[in-house]
């Protein structure tokens, strides 16, 4: 049961007051507008969280959607908000309260499990300094959260950093990606270990011998 | 083993560039408009003949789906809606197809649309695919330029808009119904069928949800004919398929490879073998986590394909292979896909809503041993009572990695009961009591 001294979900102390789209985010809406028929518009309801989303990364290094951007989204799109609320609330990537500068998100579901990925679990939270799932670093640098398959399965286990997947880690390679995050400087995002997209470690065992015109 | 010249997603390792001129020099794109001239009947025609089945999970023939599209518009148009939802655990082959062949995709939607009288496709990926998204995006745009789709596609005289839009992390809108509810803007909830997606799908109007890599194949199926891809394979399980394989491993990879291949080929030959070799395997799920899973007797014979996966009561599903050795706790790598289907479970029907969260406490304490070895028996008759109780299979999905569990590792449950008993440890709890 709720506490009765629960604040209600959109009127925390961290929601802003307002939300307006920036010219940015404007140009971005257009695009998503145009894809649908007349009539039609709340199809881009998820794409508009995310436009919501990146703006807040852009203006406060945090990616969440507030309350009054979905408010500002339920305008737009000529939907009752309550509409808006529960996309936002039933689908995982809308972050809902502010996250950390770096939004790490770990695989635990059984292929990513399987080669390691509690090890990854702890190597996070030993570097961050933090308990579990959920929490922020002190320094509101790094989230941990759990998600489930990322999709990326024969390069397990994955860390996705904000959009970026980080494949093949264990727990030395999660370190070191921290570090480097920490420092403000990522690497590029793919196989840690090296490899070349999905193929064996090692090179293809396949497409070895098609030879395709100079330069593509 | 299946010839490099007879593979079609000869960009599947992201060794050459993705971009349209040399998509095109690796064939795609290559007489797209005589392919449609040849007429929408002769396409869904030679489309039956291949044999192709469906790759995203269930296995029906894309042809014959194709051909369930009205003949004759009654007035509203119609659509193609493409599963990128791909999140099935153990799956990454959509992945691969979208980052480094778009072409092959968006190549396949304007001459599925075209086949199928749709005047639109949305190819709906999953969030987390963002960089995915980006290159799709950056191909669809070049497509445009190029004439290839939009206003008289290819100099064809038809009309075709590819789109591409977004979800954003929920396993269920892979289904195809949630999908299109997604596609409007709404929670991904199933919806009861009938009425089927072709008679009243998106917006009400007719559609088609079809898988990427079905899509995908489909120009070279007709450039090179339904005969060269079904002859390839086994009979009524054709075709080159991609084949995801992790785990435990030596080497982890994608590969794509022919219908009806054996498993311990497909292990051996490309990922590697299993870690300190054949006889250290414990168990395969072979087409991602809905699928139950196989004891190493029964991998040691079996082919990969459809029909053969499901005389062994498993299944090809996604053709996602999850390889476990002996080091692995089996009841925990199940209990953890109960998790799974727990927390994406959509909460609509009641038996998977309160089944999906009842099978994983109860699967919890299977992987301590704290139970009861009559209630591996309830846990069974409760997967027959989620099973096929449900609007969409999500409820089956849960079901069976459990019931091949009990099926095959029944032993192993209850050696773990027994030893939880022996050390004397906390009296199990009646059922799953929260």
């Amino acid at each position: 049961m709720a506490d009765d001294n629960e604040v209600p979900p959109g009127q925390e102390a961290y929601q802003p007051a307002n939300f307006a789209f920036d010219a940015e985010s404007e140009a971005e809406i257009a695009v998503h507008l145009a894809k649908y028929p007349a009539g039609r518009q709340a199809s881009a309801v998820i794409p508009l969280l995310y436009v919501v989303q990146k703006q807040m990364k852009r203006h406060t290094d945090s990616a969440w959607v507030p309350r009054a951007g979905m408010d500002a989204i339920a305008a737009r799109l000529s939907m009752a908000p309550i509409r808006v609320y529960e996309v936002a609330t039933f689908y995982l990537m809308f972050n809902l309260k502010p996250v950390g500068k770096w939004h790490l998100q770990v695989c635990t579901t059984t292929p990513c499990w399987l080669r390691g990925s509690d090890e990854v679990v702890r190597a996070v939270r030993e570097f961050a300094a933090i308990e579990g799932f959920g929490e922020t670093s002190a320094d509101g640098a790094f989230t941990m959260t759990e998600v489930e398959c990322l999709g990326a399965c024969v390069n397990a286990p994955i860390l996705q950093v904000n959009d970026d997947f980080y494949e093949d880690m264990d727990a030395a390679r999660t370190r070191q990606l921290l570090e480097a995050l920490r420092r403000g400087t990522p690497p590029k995002p793919g196989s840690m270990a090296g490899r070349q997209g999905s193929a064996p470690e090692g090179g293809p065992t396949v497409l070895t011998t098609l030879a395709f015109a100079p330069g593509t | 083993m299946l010839a490099d010249q007879d593979r079609i997603f000869t960009n599947l390792y992201g060794l050459h560039d993705w971009r349209l001129a040399a998509a095109r020099a690796r064939g795609d794109w290559d007489g797209t408009k005589e392919i449609l001239a040849r007429g929408r009947d002769a396409i869904v025609e030679e489309m039956k003949a291949s044999g192709l089945r469906g790759r995203g999970g269930a296995g029906f023939p894309t042809g014959l789906k194709w051909s369930f599209m009205p003949k004759q518009s009654d007035g509203r148009p119609a659509y193609l809606a493409v599963n990128a939802d791909e999140s099935e655990p153990g799956t990454c082959k959509d992945r691969d197809i979208i980052r480094n062949d778009p072409h092959k995709l968006i190549e396949g939607c304007l001459i599925a649309c075209f086949a199928m009288g749709a005047g639109a496709a949305y190819i709906y990926i999953r969030g987390e695919f963002c960089n995915e998204a980006r290159v799709l995006d950056a191909a669809i745009a070049e497509a445009y330029a190029a004439g290839l789709i939009g206003k008289n596609a290819c100099g064809s005289g038809y009309d075709c808009d590819v789109f591409l839009h977004r979800g954003a992390g929920a396993y269920i809108c892979g289904e195809e119904t949630a999908l299109l509810e997604s596609l409007e803007g709404k929670k991904g909830m199933p919806r009861m069928k009938p009425p089927f997606p072709a008679a009243v799908g998106l917006y009400g109007c007719p559609t088609t949800v079809n898988n990427v890599e079905s899509i995908a194949v489909a120009p070279t199926i007709l450039r090179r004919g339904a005969a060269w891809f079904a002859g390839i394979g086994r009979k009524n399980n054709a075709g080159p398929k991609v084949f995801c394989i992790s785990g435990h491993v030596n080497k982890p990879c994608n590969v794509e490879e022919e219908l009806g291949i054996p498993l311990r080929e497909l292990i051996e030959k490309h990922a590697g073998g299993v870690r300190g070799g054949w006889d250290n395997l414990l168990a395969v799920i072979p087409g991602g986590s809905s699928v139950p899973v196989l004891p190493k007797s029964i991998c040691d014979e079996v082919l990969m394909d459809f029909d053969s996966l499901r005389e062994v009561r498993s299944g090809l599903g996604t053709a996602a292979v999850i390889v476990m050795d002996k080091s692995t706790d089996i009841i925990r790598a199940i209990a953890r896909l109960s998790q799974f289907y727990k927390h994406e479970s959509c909460g609509q029907c009641t038996p998977c809503r309160e089944g999906t969260g009842w099978m994983m406490r109860v699967m919890n304490r299977m992987v301590e041993g704290r139970a009861e070895p009559d209630e591996i028996d309830t846990l069974e008759q409760v997967t027959r009572q989620v099973e096929g109780h449900t609007i969409c299979a999500l409820g089956d999905a849960a079901a069976w990695p459990i019931q091949g569990l009990i099926r095959h590792f029944r032993p192993v449950m209850e050696a773990r009961i027994a030893a939880y008993k022996q050390r004397g440890r906390l009296p199990s709890m009646p059922l799953a009591a929260e």
